[in-house]
């Protein structure tokens, strides 16, 4: 018997079980050179990971008593309680016949949709790639990098075409990395020429291996024209370093109108309005949103007429993440020094009033001919019902925006979904929940299939059942649906 | 050991749960409600020492099977052997290949021997004996990656059929396999038997050296595993169509002679989204849409 193994005596089997391995039963585990008990089913890393689910190593056993009433207590931990079910077996086998087919059919669908994509925001004014480039998920093209927000950059991914109009893998890698974005797991995606972005529904990104903390309080500009007043008396001058605008102080409306005089700043870039100047960098992942690590490089020569020794500089990102402070010599060059602390307060301020940068993910679908067709004879009607608001669309129980104009094409946020709302198909095509909710005089006049209208009643059973399949053991998604609003 | 074992109604008032070490079972039986309560009684009763039973001849039943080994004592053990037994001249196979079918029919047949029963199933995990009297069916659903639950086929299973046992192997799934398919599901005429055939099967379905197949010998994960050395398939990377392909090809000429001498009645091999069917045409791909949730194609 190797030295790091450990026998468990759990049971008469009296497995060996090497460190971070389980015994035959699943249920036992070697975690440190200990025996532990583990939810059946769950591998021994991600549950000790996670904490909960190690539960005491002996656990009073509850014998079935004879009777075939149901007992109220059972389940423990939901953890504990899917385990028991052959659905979550890591056998592929489930017995559907509990109820033998015929009293499962249901008003809410299950719908396979090819024409399917995530509408992704991240927050995040750093660059992740030019528009329209790719972003790939396992080495294959799963979408494209859309506009810029104010804030964030929206990607776009799936669609058909990267499901079933390219290759095999294309079409696998797009619908594993939709499937997992849509359960609210994360997914590394790297973008053509660009940076490598971990995103996850609800959470913050990860641009290039660094966690994102806030979106920026405003461009450039905006910047100044907020903190102008704070910054007055305080500084000479201020220069809010951003990819999109940046803003400088003196030359800015809202200095002007505070009377703080010429300082001879010159920026490099493109001037648009006084104080506002487009591309003073290339884009990248640094200082607000660009490419430059030493922020003196955005600056030409001070104008000698009009600077002078001792003018002190505050150079800011829109995050207040990256700040630097300067005062000029005698030969009118910048030096870095010290940030003076009544200055350090706006900086602070800046932060503050930035927003938790997170990432949003909206599934899109278009529930086509044929799936309207599921829920009536007419399915133009099903449309029409839905255009006049007769009819309300739901994801998983989420509420959808519906696209105006032809078809029933909506989105809805995902982490306002129940765990694992998504499944797939090898087509490969994912397979989402919607729900038609109607009067049943309304149904019946659209065409419903009203012979197949059950009381929920009879369906309740199936209903539990359901929402075992649909439970997710791996999901790291947090019991509460909407995390980031109560961090505010 | 009756204290070790745990046994319960689940919450739906009409499946028995039973777990015991290793063995984790969920059992319903259908018929009259006094019947159905024999029954249950029958399965708890013989539930009770089965694994005591295996543990005592656990040395002998995680050897690999030799048409000249002395037989276990035990029923179920003796289930196990009987199983294995037609494989074992030409391949690598131990009894305990078909311990979980072997467990599910002794349970079913304890609880046939007491009760008249419409229809009846014992699952152990994922391994199924069944019994349906005339004109009874079942209809059970497939599911190739039990971490993404979704059915990817369906079949109906009638009196009429001779299938009593359905079995899946795969190197997702509880035990080792020596193949690369994510799932092999067998159905044949008793648990056991499907259960030995399903690790046969999963087991062909390979992509000898492949590179992005990582393999370690079963004994440095579990040191007293039955397969020993055997290197047993951990990870599969994502392959070509042609190398799916190819492995399934490997996997459904074993599917087919097993077909042709009897040992079962049809198969499903999925691997990597893909699923071929040998065998009777119960095992359906998942369209036409699977019996319990109503997929339509968008």
């Amino acid at each position: 018997m190797p030295d790091d193994s450990i026998r468990c005596d759990a049971c008469p089997v009296l497995c060996y079980i090497k460190p971070g391995r389980t015994g035959s039963c699943d249920r036992y585990g070697n975690h440190d050179g200990k025996l532990v008990r583990l939810d059946p089913h769950v591998v021994l890393d991600r549950a000790v990971e996670r904490g909960d689910s190690v539960v005491p190593f002996l656990e009073r056993s509850r014998d079935w008593d004879g009777t075939l009433v149901s007992h109220g207590e059972t389940f423990v931990t939901a953890i504990g309680a899917g385990t028991t079910y052959p659905d979550y077996k890591p056998a592929p086998f489930i017995i559907s016949s509990q109820v033998d087919g015929v009293d499962m059919v249901t008003v809410v669908t299950e719908g396979i949709f090819s024409y399917c994509g995530v509408k992704m925001k991240i927050d995040t004014d750093r660059h992740l790639g030019d528009e329209c480039s790719t972003v790939r998920s396992q080495g294959e093209a799963v979408g494209h990098v859309t506009t810029s927000e104010y804030g964030s950059q929206m990607l776009s991914l799936g669609g058909v075409r990267h499901l079933t109009g390219g290759s095999r893998h294309e079409g696998t890698a797009t619908c594993d990395a939709l499937l997992q974005l849509s359960n609210g797991n994360a997914v590394e995606l790297r973008i053509d020429d660009g940076a490598k972005v971990v995103v996850q529904a609800g959470k913050p990104p990860i641009v290039d291996g660094v966690q994102e903390e806030r979106m920026r309080v405003g461009c450039g500009s905006a910047t100044i024209g907020m903190f102008a007043k704070q910054w007055f008396g305080k500084v000479d001058d201020v220069v809010v370093v951003d990819d999109h605008i940046t803003g400088v102080l003196s030359e800015h409306q809202a200095g002007k109108l505070l009377g703080i005089p010429e300082t001879g700043i010159k920026l490099k870039g493109r001037r648009s309005t006084p104080g506002r100047y487009f591309q003073v960098a290339d884009p990248g992942t640094s200082w607000g949103g660009t490419n430059i690590d030493d922020p003196l490089s955005i600056l030409g020569k001070f104008n000698s007429k009009k600077a002078w020794r001792g003018l002190r500089l505050l150079m800011v990102s829109t995050t207040g993440e990256h700040y630097a402070y300067f005062e000029l010599d005698e030969d009118l060059k910048p030096r870095e020094k010290t940030l003076p602390s009544n200055l350090s307060l706006s900086v602070a301020r800046i932060k503050e009033n930035c927003e938790p940068a997170l990432c949003t993910v909206l599934f899109m679908g278009g529930a086509g001919g044929s799936l309207r067709a599921g829920v009536t004879e007419n399915p133009v009607r099903l449309t029409h019902s839905v255009r006049d608001a007769l009819t309300r669309v739901t994801c998983g129980g989420a509420p959808v925006y519906v696209w105006p104009g032809g078809g029933i094409t909506f989105m809805a946020d995902v982490t306002r979904m129940p765990q694992n709302a998504f499944g797939y198909v090898p087509t490969p095509a994912l397979v989402a929940p919607i729900e038609f909710t109607l009067k049943l005089s309304d149904y019946a006049e659209l065409g419903g299939y009203m012979e197949s209208v059950r009381p929920l009643d009879s369906v309740v059973s199936e209903s539990e059942k359901r929402k075992r399949i649909a439970a997710h053991v791996e999901n790291p998604w947090p019991l509460e649906s909407r995390p980031q609003k109560k961090k505010k | 050991m009756k204290h070790r074992a745990q046994i319960r109604l689940l919450p739906d008032g009409r499946r028995l749960h039973l777990q015991d070490g290793p063995i984790d079972l969920i059992v319903e039986a259908f018929g009259e409600s006094a019947e159905i309560n024999k029954a249950y009684g029958a399965c708890v009763a013989r539930f009770e020492g089965v694994l005591d039973e295996l543990c005592v001849e656990l040395t002998l039943l995680r050897k690999a099977c030799c048409v000249h080994d002395v037989w276990p004592n035990g029923t179920v053990a003796r289930r196990m052997a009987a199983a294995v037994m037609p494989y074992a001249t030409e391949y690598f196979i131990t009894p305990m290949a078909a311990v979980a079918g072997a467990v599910a029919e002794e349970i079913l047949a304890a609880m046939l021997g007491a009760a008249q029963l419409s229809r009846a199933y014992v699952n152990d995990g994922g391994d199924i004996a069944l019994h349906l009297s005339a004109g009874e069916k079942f209809v059970v659903g497939m599911v190739d990656r039990p971490d993404q639950p979704s059915l990817f086929g369906t079949t109906t299973l009638s009196s009429s059929d001779p299938v009593r046992g359905i079995a899946t192997s795969g190197w997702r799934g509880r035990s080792f396999s020596l193949g690369i398919a994510d799932a092999v599901t067998v159905l044949a005429d008793r648990a056991a038997a499907s259960d030995a055939a399903a690790t046969i099967i999963a087991n062909a379905v390979d992509l000898p050296g492949h590179p992005a197949i990582v393999r370690v010998p079963a004994c440095e994960l579990a040191p007293d595993s039955d397969l020993g050395a055997h290197l047993v398939t951990q990870n599969v990377g994502l392959l070509s169509a042609l190398e799916v392909d190819r492995a399934l090809a490997s996997g459904i000429a074993t599917a087919k002679k097993l077909l042709r001498i009897g040992l079962i009645r049809s198969a499903a091999l999925n691997l990597q989204g893909d699923t071929l069917v040998v065998g009777m045409q119960e095992l359906q791909p998942v369209s036409p849409p699977a019996h319990e949730r109503i997929l339509l194609h968008a």
